[in-house]
């Protein structure tokens, strides 16, 4: 029973990393109906910025804050440069370009930062909590994760910036018509799923340890939630994440064994696009001929 | 139906046939990419036949001379062209004329792979017989994966044949067909001498040996893309409904296209397990499907000669550009991948196929 415990709080422990990712795979999938294959890199890229930070003297939360601006401003560049021209390219286009920038992370990361595996400091006390149930960082990962979505959900639905980007994303045409600028809300959208990536990728880097490569798994992992919730839907997304990081857990110390821990998220992906593409909580797509 | 000389099918005309089959105008991947499958005529006149019959021939004795003059590494480089030549030409089969995107051929490239390795290590069956055991199993396992494919549209394909990509290394290092697949470790193949006595090098004879091969599957692509099932493919990828309305079986067409795409990859992935003597999960990994899918993109979507042109892009662009860092060839490949979306979406084998009927006229 103890150990059952153990996965699952483990398991939420790493599901709120997937939820951080997935949801910003669904902010990005419904402000332009586009899936974000560079979202695992550009959290990774990020998170060796604030490596690089906190190497050169900077404390903990002052890096964390200065790489959530930086991600920001980076999203919202990526987002004018690329992504604005491939609006309304074939599908095939825009996935290549998403490839593309996936590959010029990814290897901007190996570049700059070098392909050894490197520690990340984590800001929570290391130690049993909870009865010896979680780590310090466990805990503290996901009180912080659950901050920030909280957060989010506050800034979507109280804030008028917030109504105009969802806006802006529910129905660029007619939020032009009634003043809203629907360029800037999709920039706004990119600068804060890459900003909540980055804060998934500096939980995350502590426990995998930090390299180019990092986010793979991770990113399959938040597909994976992101369908299972709903792609357009973002409670759907950060509930996926949180079940796919237990059903993970789970799975992989009682049912498949550890070593096959990322088929299971292949076999989530494949069955719930099969069976249900629209995911848990997502609204059923009617299309016309 | 096909009108006069360069009209394309009916049901293909609007906005070129791009994939949003609504007419923006967007800039089309495909659509040149029909004229260049040949879409343009059903038949060639008699003297274009030959001229191409020519050219292809002159390519043909031009691969083959290398193996007179090169030997070892530069031969072992060009065989891997061909290898990734015949993937390449897989990965057109299902994106550039079928339509469907798949991030993940790099398992079919695996299994391939895996397949002559174990029938080769475990058996020691004869390695010319492992290509149509490979063959034969990829196409039946690219059927499997095209069933549930079938659902699945755009980006959700890309994105569960990407998650595939992620997941192969681990599900080739399961414990419990270790005892074949080598687990983590990976298998040794020794080397095939040339048969009967000729007098080549191993190096030489695999190289004329894929030559053949590769000469084989681009006649088989080239037929499949000009008869009818080619036109189905077509067809479907421009307007799936139009297809099914004029007569076309969707789903066996589709799942079809998944297994003959699997095949050719498959084949491709057992030459390269012969060529190299190696395979190991961790060679398998997501980046094998990417940059298949990058070098399918900078040939040509469409263009089976543009495949050429697409291995070679992947063979020698990582040799060149690790000179300068061990991460330039990620950031030339995302480079070129991201500037061939944006100038030239026909990839370099439609440009030059556009260039060639420019001075047609």
């Amino acid at each position: 029973m103890q150990g059952f415990i153990h996965q699952v709080m483990s398991g939420i422990a790493n599901g709120s990393i997937y939820a951080s990712v997935a949801l910003a795979l669904v902010m990005i999938y419904k402000a332009t109906h586009h899936i974000n294959f560079a979202q695992g890199e550009l959290a990774t890229f990020s998170t060796f910025i604030a490596l690089t930070l906190i190497h050169a003297g900077v404390p903990y939360w002052l890096a964390f804050l200065a790489t959530l601006a930086i991600s920001f401003a980076a999203g919202m560049a990526i987002e004018r440069l690329l992504m604005r021209p491939m609006m309304n390219a074939p599908v095939l286009s825009s996935v290549g370009v998403f490839i593309g920038l996936l590959l010029v992370i990814n290897a901007c990361s190996g570049w700059f930062f070098g392909y050894t595996i490197k520690s990340f400091p984590s800001p929570f006390p290391n130690r049993p909590m909870l009865g010896g149930y979680v780590s310090g960082h466990e805990l503290g990962s996901t009180a912080l994760t659950l901050v920030v979505l909280l957060l989010v959900y506050l800034f979507f639905r109280y804030t008028r910036l917030g109504l105009a980007m969802r806006a802006a994303a529910f129905n660029p045409a007619s939020a032009r018509l009634v003043g809203v600028r629907v360029g800037a809300m999709l920039g706004l959208g990119w600068g804060l799923a890459a900003a909540i990536g980055s804060i998934a990728g500096m939980m995350v880097a502590p426990i995998v340890f930090l390299d180019p490569n990092m986010m793979f798994g991770i990113l399959l992992y938040a597909f994976a939630g992101a369908l299972l919730g709903g792609i357009d839907n973002p409670l759907g997304a950060v509930l996926g994440g949180f079940a796919v990081g237990v059903i993970e857990n789970l799975g992989g110390a009682y049912v498949v064994g550890t070593e096959l821990k990322l088929s299971l998220a292949l076999v989530i992906i494949v069955s719930v696009l099969v069976v249900k593409p629209t995911g848990l909580l997502g609204r059923a797509v009617q299309s016309r001929v | 139906m096909t009108g006069q000389d360069g009209a394309k099918p009916a049901f293909a005309a609007s906005g070129e046939g791009t994939l949003a089959a609504n007419g923006t105008g967007a800039p089309t991947l495909w659509g040149d990419g029909t004229a260049m499958a040949g879409g343009a005529a059903p038949q060639l006149q008699g003297n274009q036949r030959r001229t191409i019959l020519l050219v292809v021939l002159a390519v043909i004795v031009a691969a083959a001379i290398p193996t007179a003059f090169f030997n070892g590494y530069h031969l072992f480089q060009l065989t891997m062209v061909v290898v990734y030549a015949i993937a390449v030409l897989g990965l057109s089969l299902l994106i550039g004329f079928n339509g469907q995107i798949s991030l993940g051929h790099g398992a079919f490239f695996a299994i391939g792979a895996y397949t002559t390795a174990i029938l080769m290590a475990n058996w020691d069956v004869p390695y010319w017989l492992t290509l149509p055991a490979a063959a034969a199993i990829c196409a039946a396992v690219g059927f499997l994966i095209g069933l549930p494919a079938l659902r699945l549209e755009g980006h959700y394909l890309a994105l569960t044949t990407f998650s595939l990509a992620i997941a192969i290394p681990q599900l080739l290092k399961i414990n419990a067909v270790s005892t074949w697949t080598g687990g983590v470790q990976g298998l040794m193949i020794d080397k095939p001498d040339a048969p009967f006595g000729l007098p080549l090098s191993g190096d030489q004879w695999l190289y004329l040996f894929s030559l053949g091969v590769g000469c084989i599957f681009y006649l088989i692509a080239w037929n499949l893309t000009r008869g009818r099932i080619g036109w189905a493919m077509m067809a479907v990828r421009d307007h799936g409904l139009a297809a099914e309305a004029m007569g076309v079986n969707l789903a066996l067409l589709k799942t079809r296209t998944f297994a003959w795409s699997a095949m050719f990859t498959g084949v491709a992935g057992a030459l390269s397990a012969i060529v190299v003597q190696f395979v190991a999960p961790d060679a398998y990994g997501v980046f094998v499907s990417i940059f298949l899918f990058v070098g399918l993109v900078v040939g040509g979507v469409a263009s089976i000669g543009g495949t050429i042109l697409g291995a070679m892009f992947i063979e020698f662009v990582p040799n060149i550009a690790t000179q300068l860092s061990k991460a330039a060839p990620g950031a030339v490949y995302g480079v070129l991948l991201i500037a061939v979306m944006f100038l030239m979406p026909q990839g370099a084998g439609g440009f030059v196929h556009s260039l060639y009927r420019k001075f047609r006229r």
